[in-house]
């Protein structure tokens, strides 16, 4: 830092219109329940769960419908009370708009919670893997987006030896202010549910950090945080991609994290509020993840805002009762700059969705594509420090490996290099093209080498199979040879005693 | 004059020599790019490119035979990493990659016949006499070796569904 | 309104844009640009009107014509004011009263050789203004150095519309009455002649050349120095350019000629006369910050500037030419891929050499 970057200008990232208020000001509202949901298996990181329903059971809300399989899953409880309609195919909320498997409850509108069974009196008297497992039986999930189950990260933590818990309030994308509104509206809880990932995680302290665009949020968790030293509030510039958890973590720690190496093993743990305030509700009241706040956002909306909406509720119900007041150009899935645009409206909400954006055509600010003029402004955006301009030119001519050469590997997918581009040249899809180009290739060897092994074991059972079938035919012929000596022998005895006899 | 011409005759025959010597000493028995190009290759020598096995094919490509876009198994894949081993430029507009595809018995035609079994490179197809076979997804490679074998054409050759972990977004059309 | 359609083609994130298109970027150049075109062209009247317009056309329209051997749709292309602009900067940089097939053949040049042949927007390694005013330099050096004095369109002598049209379409009758030299060309003739520049510049002399109101002779660019930097200032107020280009030019210019100055005033032009003479500023500001042929960090400028000046001042005083900056930045520009090779920015959590940081 210092003059050598004010020379070479260290600017990362942008400072993209935030959009955020009218919305993230007005009170959070609750949606009627609409008459089913559809609850895709699949909303974190990790294997998809497995169903323990079956259809024409009744559940009720909270109720545990999909269990998770495997070392990196989780639990999926139903989101309200009624009967399981259908275990199926749902279209996932994802620009492929391919479906996932899922399971969908018809509601009954009484909307019942299950019974919470054993809650503690005292969480911090609990074992801090009694923690983590009653948060994993919630099926907690990483909230801002990346829905890395929760649970497991304080587990791997705890192993790796945490002391300090950075707590994601950054929200740097644009029009989303439903962590904006968690910390508002539920800054106790959250403050509480840091308390708890500490315990659980083995960190001694927590620090909160929150773009200082929000400082009612900022104001509301200092002072919910008061009593708390372990916690400490601690205000960031918003700049876009704060909320990156690299990003954060050298903001608040004046760090780097090494490019092999995760925050952990630094000594660093980053959840987002959102996650915090629902590991209170696991553990405080024994409330599975089952509902979260969604801001709805963009100037097709009739009244933007934030509201409560059950994981599962179909995109096209949220229009039905929140009302659009134009088609919009696009229907987005989480913030702008990262979001997903929906295949249609007909695909769920689910525990890592943010926000639902319905943006004019104005605001999506569609153009086409123009060549590369060279004017680097990508290169200055970018907060990783690759060149988006070259890397996008190597892979319009395929050339995937040079791509990774200059750090394609590297690339978060942030979005700040397109925004910028006067070209309006789609990067992060170059990006997130090779990606999987090369993920595919990597699968084909892994493939081919399996194919390798399989022949060399059939060529392997062939050679055994004649072998033994020679050895077998041998062993029948010796049989024989030595039956029919026997037999020779035994004609050529009783032929000598007639020989004898009759002479 | 006879300087000029003694140097440069001295000049030819010691660089003749060297020639000569290295041409002896760092000569290469066989070639060993064919060895490298069958490494590449998925290995199940199922014959759809008209050679015998993936060694073959290999053979052939390095010689000029074959294209690089022969092996349909391999697909746009292996096309352009054997085309970057040999330093050669692709059109790959010709190959047609409708994705990979495999096996898969219809099980209400299948008469547990057991001739597929037979000819599958990966013994990927389980089954016995009378019993109605399977495929294993996972060994299946897509060789097709087992169709024209099928006395009942319950052996059919089916796309492998994408799926959202497989999904790979398309490259931007050119602006 | 519940059945929204469904998308065809996916797109990718982000569904936001900071809103600048290329046409844009291009048109607040233009802007910046157009004070000292247009001063210039009060100073120099109708004649350099004409040279303008004519430049200008032919580098339109050898843009158009390879678009049309490309079979692309010529249209859209020209519209983002790239060809425009190229021919522009050509035209600032001829002498304004230069014949019609000057600015005809240096316009086709500069898009058909300069630009079209590598591949159009974004693909040219060098940039295409100065790779038409070399070429011109080179093939017509007599009219390439005919410079004149200034003669306000207001002023008494000038010539009207029409007059200026024959100046330009034949040739100017009278130019030997009119012509002059510029300070560089001034200053190298006179020092190949044995005279030192104190005497070939003294008194009224420098006056006549050195005149910030730019009534001096040389090209259009030259003699608005004033209005060029402001324009320049002007772009890095915008965000257009960054400062490290112009500024690191400049230095590379101006400080070796302040020391050389300073160690003898009698063969060496002071840091003032260098860097207002010639293209320095409308090269610092507008040719060389060209986004296509510079490169792209903030570090690989200041280097990439700096050659562009310490080049320019070394052809100026040593070279054969007497003014240098379009070969300075055609040279800069061919080592601009190597510059942008070698000073990555560093990735996070990487050294320079790319590997991952300790732990």
């Amino acid at each position: 830092m210092g003059i050598l970057d004010r020379i070479f200008g260290n600017h990362w990232g942008v400072h993209p219109d935030d959009r955020k208020r009218p919305a993230a000001d007005l009170p959070l509202r609750r949606l009627p329940m609409p008459a089913h949901l559809y609850v895709p298996l699949q909303q974190h990181i990790g294997a998809p769960a497995r169903p323990v329903v079956l259809v024409g059971q009744r559940v009720l809300k909270g109720q545990l419908i999909a269990e998770a399989q495997g070392a990196t899953s989780a639990a999926i409880h139903a989101p309200s009370s009624g009967t399981v309609s259908a275990v199926g195919e749902i279209t996932a909320p994802h620009a492929s708009g391919l479906p996932v498997p899922g399971i969908t409850i018809a509601c009954d509108g009484e909307d019942r919670w299950l019974e919470a069974a054993d809650i503690p009196a005292d969480p911090f008297a609990l074992e801090p893997a009694e923690i983590s497992r009653r948060i994993a039986a919630a099926g907690v999930v990483g909230m801002g987006g990346a829905t890395f189950p929760s649970a497991l990260k304080l587990t791997l933590g705890k192993k790796s030896g945490i002391s300090t818990l950075i707590i994601n309030g950054g929200e740097c994308e644009p029009y989303l202010s439903c962590d904006d509104r968690v910390m508002r509206d539920f800054a106790v809880d959250v403050v509480d549910g840091i308390r708890l990932m500490l315990h659980a995680s083995g960190a001694t302290t927590a620090l909160v950090g929150i773009e200082d665009n929000k400082p009612e949020a900022i104001a509301a968790m200092k002072q919910a945080a008061a009593s708390f030293p372990e916690i400490r509030v601690c205000p960031v510039p918003a700049r876009y991609p704060m909320g990156s958890e690299k990003h954060l973590f050298s903001a608040l720690t004046g760090k780097e994290v090494p490019a092999d190496a995760r925050t952990t093993d630094l000594g660093v743990l980053v959840h987002n509020v959102g996650t915090a305030a629902a590991v209170h509700d696991a553990i405080r009241n024994g409330r599975p993840l089952v509902e979260r706040i969604v801001t709805l956002n963009g100037g097709a909306w009739r009244a933007p805002g934030n509201v409560v909406v059950p994981v599962g509720m179909l995109v096209s119900d949220l229009i039905a009762v929140a009302e659009l007041k134009e088609q919009p150009a696009r229907l987005i899935m989480g913030g702008p700059m990262m979001g997903t645009l929906l295949p249609s409206a007909i695909v769920p909400v689910v525990k890592g969705s943010s926000g639902v954006l319905a943006l004019t055509a104005a605001e999506a600010a569609d153009g086409d594509a123009q060549p590369c003029i060279r004017c680097s402004s990508c290169v200055r955006a970018c907060p990783v420090g690759l060149l988006p301009l070259e890397m996008s030119a190597r892979i319009r001519n395929e050339d995937y490996a040079g791509a990774v050469d200059l750090g394609l590997k590297d690339c978060i997918a942030c979005g700040c290099c397109a925004y910028v581009c006067p070209s309006r040249i789609p990067l992060v899809q170059y990006f997130g093209h090779a990606k999987g180009e090369l993920a595919a290739r990597d699968r084909t060897k892994l493939r081919n080498d399996a194919t390798k092994r399989l022949v060399a074991a059939r060529a392997e059972r062939l050679e055994r199979e004649t072998k033994e079938k020679a050895e077998a035919a041998a062993r029948r012929k010796a049989e024989r040879a030595k039956q029919k000596a026997a037999e020779a022998a035994a004609a050529a005895a009783g032929a000598q005693a007639d020989s004898e006899t009759t002479a | 004059m006879i300087a000029a011409i003694l140097s440069l005759t001295l000049l030819g025959i010691a660089l003749g020599l060297g020639l000569g010597v290295a041409a002896k000493k760092f000569a290469v028995e066989g070639n060993p790019v064919v060895d490298e190009l069958t490494a590449l290759m998925p290995g199940s020598n199922c014959g759809q490119c008209g050679y015998p096995g993936c060694a073959g094919a290999a053979a052939a490509i390095v010689d000029g035979t074959a294209a690089p876009t022969c092996c349909p198994p391999g697909g746009k894949a292996l096309a352009t990493a054997i085309a970057e081993k040999l330093g050669l430029s692709l059109d790959l507009s010709g190959m047609v990659d409708e994705g990979p595809k495999i096996a898969s018995v219809s099980e209400e035609i299948c008469i547990g016949c057991c001739r597929c079994i037979k000819v599958c490179p990966t013994d990927a197809i389980v089954g016995a006499a009378k019993q109605i076979h399977n495929v294993i997804r996972e060994a299946c490679t897509g060789c097709a070796a087992c169709i024209d074998r099928c006395p009942t054409e319950a052996m059919v050759m089916k796309p492998v569904p994408v799926t959202l972990q497989h999904w790979v977004w398309p490259k931007p059309a050119l602006a | 309104m519940n059945t929204l359609a469904t998308t065809a083609t996916p797109i990718a994130s982000p569904h936001a844009h900071g809103g600048a298109g290329v046409s844009v970027v291009m048109l607040k150049v233009m802007a910046a640009l157009a004070p000292a075109t247009l001063y210039g062209f009060w100073l120099y009247g109708w004649p350099a009107v004409h040279l303008w317009f004519i430049t200008v056309f032919a580098a339109l329209l050898g843009e158009a014509f390879c678009l049309r051997l490309a079979k692309r749709r010529a249209m859209p292309v020209l519209l983002d004011g790239s060809a425009l602009l190229t021919g522009w900067l050509l035209a600032l940089s001829l002498p304004p009263w230069a014949p019609w097939w000057l600015g005809a053949v240096g316009g086709l040049f500069a898009t058909v050789v300069g630009k079209q042949v590598f591949g159009g927007l974004g693909q040219n390694l060098f940039n295409p203004a100065m790779v038409a005013r070399v070429a011109l330099l080179i093939s017509f050096p007599v009219a390439m150095t005919a410079w004149v004095a200034p003669l306000p369109l207001t002023s008494a002598g000038a010539p009207g519309f029409l007059d200026g049209l024959l100046i330009t379409l034949s040739g100017a009758a009278n130019l030997d009455a009119v012509s002059s030299a510029s300070l560089l060309g001034h200053a190298k003739a006179e020092l190949s002649r044995g005279v030192d520049l104190l005497q070939s510049l003294s008194g009224d002399h420098l006056a006549h050349f050195l005149s910030y109101s730019g009534a001096r002779p040389g090209s259009l660019g030259e003699t608005a120095g004033l209005l060029i930097a402001a324009g320049g200032i002007a772009m890095i107020a915008m965000g257009i350019i960054s400062w490290h280009i112009p500024a690191a030019m400049l230095a590379g210019i101006a400080i070796p000629a302040a020391i050389g100055h300073a160690v003898d005033p009698a063969r060496y032009l002071d840091a003032t006369a260098h860097v207002f003479s010639g293209a320095a500023l409308l090269g610092a500001f507008f040719i060389a910050t060209d986004y296509v042929t510079s490169p792209n960090t903030r570090a690989g400028q200041l280097v990439f500037g700096l050659g562009c000046g310490l080049l320019t001042y070394v052809i100026r005083t040593w070279g054969g030419y007497p003014e240098g900056v379009a070969f300075a930045v055609l040279l800069m520009n061919a080592l601009t891929p190597a510059i942008d090779r070698l000073m990555k920015p560093r990735i996070y959590g990487r050294n320079r050499k790319g590997a991952s940081l300790p732990l």
